[in-house]
């Protein structure tokens, strides 16, 4: 069996950039997948015929232009399109539309609330902060504030230097922010329900968590701070769907002389004399490096794929722990033609982005209630959109891929498995919504791919299906990612990193965890850094 | 429909930008056809000849529909007391029928935006600002007996600017109009409604702005155009007030400072000491919105100084970097043309302390292109006490015809 340099477990985007990064250095480098394809999260597979799915991600804006770049992305096939738009239609029949236009956006507030027009501005120039704030950590590692080595100390300055250039005031502010809810930060500007349930959304994307949970005002910066070719917060489609990222990605990795091996499911990292050795498939395979990478969540890195006894306990113990609970399921629909919303009226722009059906935060909170209860909510919070408006390699003419994420979906029903009977069940209480506000939706629906925790975490590998590979909460951020003092890529294994969303900055679709655990292994193996690193938009 | 009924309904967004209440005259005239979006509406750069439109400014009249600017309406029993605490000046100075140009800031003493605060009738203001302040004044409106409504556009307004622009006034039956003091405000009886003069402008001359509900905005803009031609009238755009407004020494938004509500850093906003506004802070007051940060910053010193520039040579110094005798970079232009009437190259610009004292040696840094090939000179530029324009005629009361 050939030794490779670096093997790296998990074909999600992370570990194709990761392993990008260290074949582009010059390591020998083997990428191993258990599914017959690869992409992790950012897939796009053709399950009705004609159709292209984005089955797990559907949007891009936290790609991080630095990479998409260095890669050259575009010339391995990537290509990201904005779409603009989105809209909260309530259950009365008006909407709260994100419209490009300043003033138009401006009157759109207005409408539901003048005072909360204006407030706008200040609310945006306030998230914008945190995002100028934040942009500069995304491909750094985070420094070890324990540690008085002469890297983490220079480091922590940096980060002291940087907040200071936004003034005392941001100090209070940034920590009153991570820690706070959605639903406080956002009283704090408005007045109108339906802005705030409207703004609220990205606030609870992926997490079990309500609206009124602390820590939820972050995770709207998290889906806030990407960018579309510099404008902060636009979101895009890539185009053939998610699965575009990953390929591209991997082209990346292959033209630099890297291999995939896909069906390979490892059963065991091989670690011998302290120190790891390579890993183990399920089909009996061995491949062996002295680096081994890990692209799974915290949880199944070390609860899944090392004998127990080659661990220190505490990091076993750190990875039960691990606070990564099922929040969100997928529906992937195709559709024989275009659903009309009589709420947008004809033609609206609108429609090309995000469709969400609220009416208050107290029903979004309703909503959290019910996946406490142990079951899916009854009135979802929808993330919907209809990708083939705008790219048409997703669905033959005429006819349209409906990507629908919901919460909240819990991981088990009242503590035990989902059966198929529930998911049919979930299944239906979305489509009953999305007929709610769509007429003539039910009888388009030609096929659904329905995708409850239990399917995220059988087929794609999330454990508990969280999207994020573990709660974005202060506790699990920054250097307490994935656990305090490993928050550097290393794991507690000599030859051993981590490299997904469990890591800093965290999930998303950003290929930053994976750029910058490529960063420290060279920095291990004594090779000059080739990996970018930083960022400077000011 | 007009913008205000667009607001009211969901399909507003198939129309962006709006025509002001005077669009079918100032379109009929624009027969360069530039425009750009003010706000909720579009307004013209130019309409002929921007040299031509900018010497009607000094030497006869012209006209500048001013309809997109904010105004807010002002009113109840504490509306005094509201302002006073919002704004640096002392408000309790501005009598009714009188207009006063204020700053307010934040409660770091970083301003936020400038305007004019117009005392209509006993305890009726009206605000007008470049940027919208609705949600600031709801904020500072807790515990105050005050009513706030923004009433952009119910309100028509013109810039009415020059020399003649008084003679003007009379001819359309302004009567006595000329006894207006600067900042006074008179109402006169126009076709039927109330049209109200201010002796205000952007200017630095002798001009006067009107306001009028828009549904007489087309009559009024007749009259002034009919009784207006024999006295030199013609309508102005933004580029033409623009050269004024520098030769004049006036701040604008978003050019010559940044709202300290929208600004990101925290080095990126200023205070009303660093705008060389100080005269419009009364520590007097004992309450005002910035008031305990603006005695630190005066008992500690400010961080910049803005300043007027003389700048050597013909080139218009915008966006220059500023230089000290050393080449370190000490400041920038913020805002910067060739002064038509004062036959000088001028410059507004924001420099770091200490610079900017009489006698400090600067440099702007000026990149100019002659046929596609670029040039770079360094000009000497002079500190300017005073306005490159201040005409006695601005003061004068009565106004003369000229």
């Amino acid at each position: 069996m050939t030794k490779y340099d670096a093997i790296v477990i998990g074909a999600g985007h992370n570990g194709l950039t990761n392993a990008a990064y260290l074949a582009r250095a010059g390591l020998k480098v083997l990428v191993v997948e258990r599914n017959p394809w690869i992409g992790g999260a950012a897939v796009s597979r053709e399950i009705e015929k004609g159709w292209m799915y984005s089955n797990c991600s559907y949007v891009c804006s936290l790609l991080r232009p630095e990479l998409f770049r260095d890669l050259e992305l575009a010339r391995h096939g990537l290509q990201v399109v904005p779409y603009g738009g989105g809209v909260s239609i309530t259950s009365n029949g008006d909407i709260l539309g994100n419209y490009t236009h300043e003033e138009v956006q401006r009157r759109e507030f207005a409408r539901h609330n003048p005072r909360d027009a204006d407030a706008y501005d200040r609310y945006s120039t306030d998230v914008m902060r945190q995002c100028k704030f934040i942009r500069p950590m995304l491909l750094r590692t985070p420094p070890d504030p324990t540690s008085f080595k002469p890297r983490d100390l220079k480091e922590m300055i940096f980060l002291g230097k940087e907040l200071k250039k936004f003034g005392e005031q941001f100090i209070y502010d940034t920590l009153r922010f991570y820690s706070m809810s959605i639903a406080d930060f956002l009283n704090e500007y408005f007045e109108s329900d339906t802005i705030k349930c409207h703004l609220s959304g990205s606030g609870i994307i992926g997490s079990a968590m309500g609206v009124y949970s602390p820590g939820t005002a972050y995770v709207l910066l998290h889906h806030y701070m990407g960018d579309v070719d510099g404008s902060i917060g636009a979101w895009g489609f890539a185009r053939g769907g998610m699965g575009a990222v990953s390929k591209s990605i991997a082209n990346a990795l292959k033209s630099f002389g890297g291999e995939i091996v896909v069906d390979a499911p490892v059963r065991q990292v091989i670690v011998k004399g302290g120190r790891v050795a390579g890993v183990a498939t399920e089909n009996g395979t061995e491949y062996y490096a002295d680096v081994v990478v890990s692209n799974l969540d915290p949880r199944r890195t070390y609860t899944k794929i090392f004998d127990p006894k080659d661990l220190p306990p505490v990091i076993v113990e750190k990875a039960k722990n691990w606070k990564i609970r099922g929040s969100s399921g997928k529906l992937n629909i195709a559709l024989d033609g275009l659903p009309e919303f009589p709420a947008l009226g004809k033609d609206n722009p609108l429609a090309f982005g995000d469709i969400h059906f609220l009416d208050s935060l107290e029903k979004m909170e309703r909503a959290y209630d019910d996946w406490k209860n142990g079951t899916w909510s009854k009135e979802p919070y929808l993330d919907l959109l209809i990708p083939s408006m705008t790219d048409p390699t997703m669905a033959p003419p005429g006819k349209h891929f409906m990507s629908v994420f919901v919460q909240y979906v819990p991981p088990f029903i009242h503590g035990r498995e989902w059966t198929d009977a529930d998911r049919e069940g979930f299944k239906n209480t979305v489509l009953d919504q999305i007929g709610r506000y769509s007429p003539n939706f039910r009888s388009l629906v030609r096929h659904v791919e329905c995708r409850t925790p239990r399917e995220l975490e059988a087929e794609v590998g999330l454990t508990e299906g969280n999207i994020f590979h573990g709660e974005l909460t202060m506790d699990q951020l920054l250097f307490n990612r994935p656990f305090p003092g490993y928050a550097q890529y290393r794991g507690p294994i000599r030859g051993f990193y981590m490299c997904g969303s469990g890591t800093h900055p965290g999930g998303g679709v950003m290929s930053a965890p994976g750029a910058n655990a490529a960063r420290e292994i060279l920095m291990d193996l004594g090779r000059p850094n080739i990996v970018p690193e930083g960022w400077s938009d000011d | 429909m007009s913008v205000k009924e667009a607001m009211g309904c969901k399909e507003h967004f198939r129309k962006a930008v709006w025509e002001t209440p005077f669009h079918a005259r100032t379109s009929a005239l624009n027969i360069v056809n530039q425009w750009h979006a003010w706000k909720d509406y579009t307004t013209a750069d130019a309409f002929f000849d921007e040299q031509l439109e900018y010497a009607a400014i000094r030497n006869a009249c012209a006209v500048f529909d001013l309809t997109p600017m904010t105004k807010h309406l002002i009113t109840g029993p504490d509306a005094l007391a509201f302002l006073n605490r919002l704004v640096t000046r002392d408000v309790a100075k501005i009598r009714p029928g009188m207009v006063g140009y204020t700053i307010w800031c934040d409660d770091n003493g970083q301003v936020i935006d400038d305007g004019t605060i117009f005392h209509l009738r006993e305890g009726v203001y009206r605000l007008c600002s470049q940027e919208r302040q609705l949600d600031w004044l709801t904020r500072n409106a807790f515990g105050f007996d005050v009513t706030i409504v923004e009433d952009t556009h119910d309100v028509a307004g013109l810039a009415l600017q020059g020399p003649t622009s008084c003679a003007v006034l009379k001819a359309i039956g302004c009567t006595g109009v000329q006894n207006l003091k600067p900042f006074a405000i008179g109402f006169f009886q126009f076709h039927g409604t109330e049209l109200t003069v201010s002796r205000t402008g952007f200017t630095g001359d002798l001009g006067y702005e009107l306001w009028i509900e828009p549904a007489q905005a087309l009559e009024l803009w007749d009259a002034l155009f009919d009784k207006g031609k024999i006295h030199g009238i013609r309508p102005m755009g933004t580029h033409a007030l623009e050269v004024a407004r520098i030769e004049a020494g006036f701040l604008a938004a978003q050019v010559d400072f940044h709202p300290a509500d929208q600004t990101i850093m925290a080095d990126r906003s200023r205070s009303p000491f660093e705008l060389d506004l100080g005269r419009l802070v009364d520590f007097g007051k004992p309450c005002f919105n910035g008031r305990r940060a603006l005695l630190a910053e005066q008992a500690k010193g400010s961080r910049y100084r803005f300043v007027r520039l003389d700048v050597e040579g013909n080139k218009p110094a915008r966006s220059a970097y500023i230089y000290d005798k050393d080449k370190n970079v000490v400041g920038t232009v913020t805002s910067a043309e060739w002064s038509p009437s004062a036959k000088k190259n001028i410059a507004l610009a924001s420099l770091h302390m200490p610079w900017g004292r009489p006698g400090d040696e600067l440099w702007a840094e000026i990149y100019y292109q002659r046929e596609l090939k670029w040039y770079k000179v360094m000009a000497r530029c002079q500190v300017a006490e005073q306005p490159f324009w201040d005409p006695p005629r601005k003061r004068a009361t009565p106004a003369q015809d000229y």
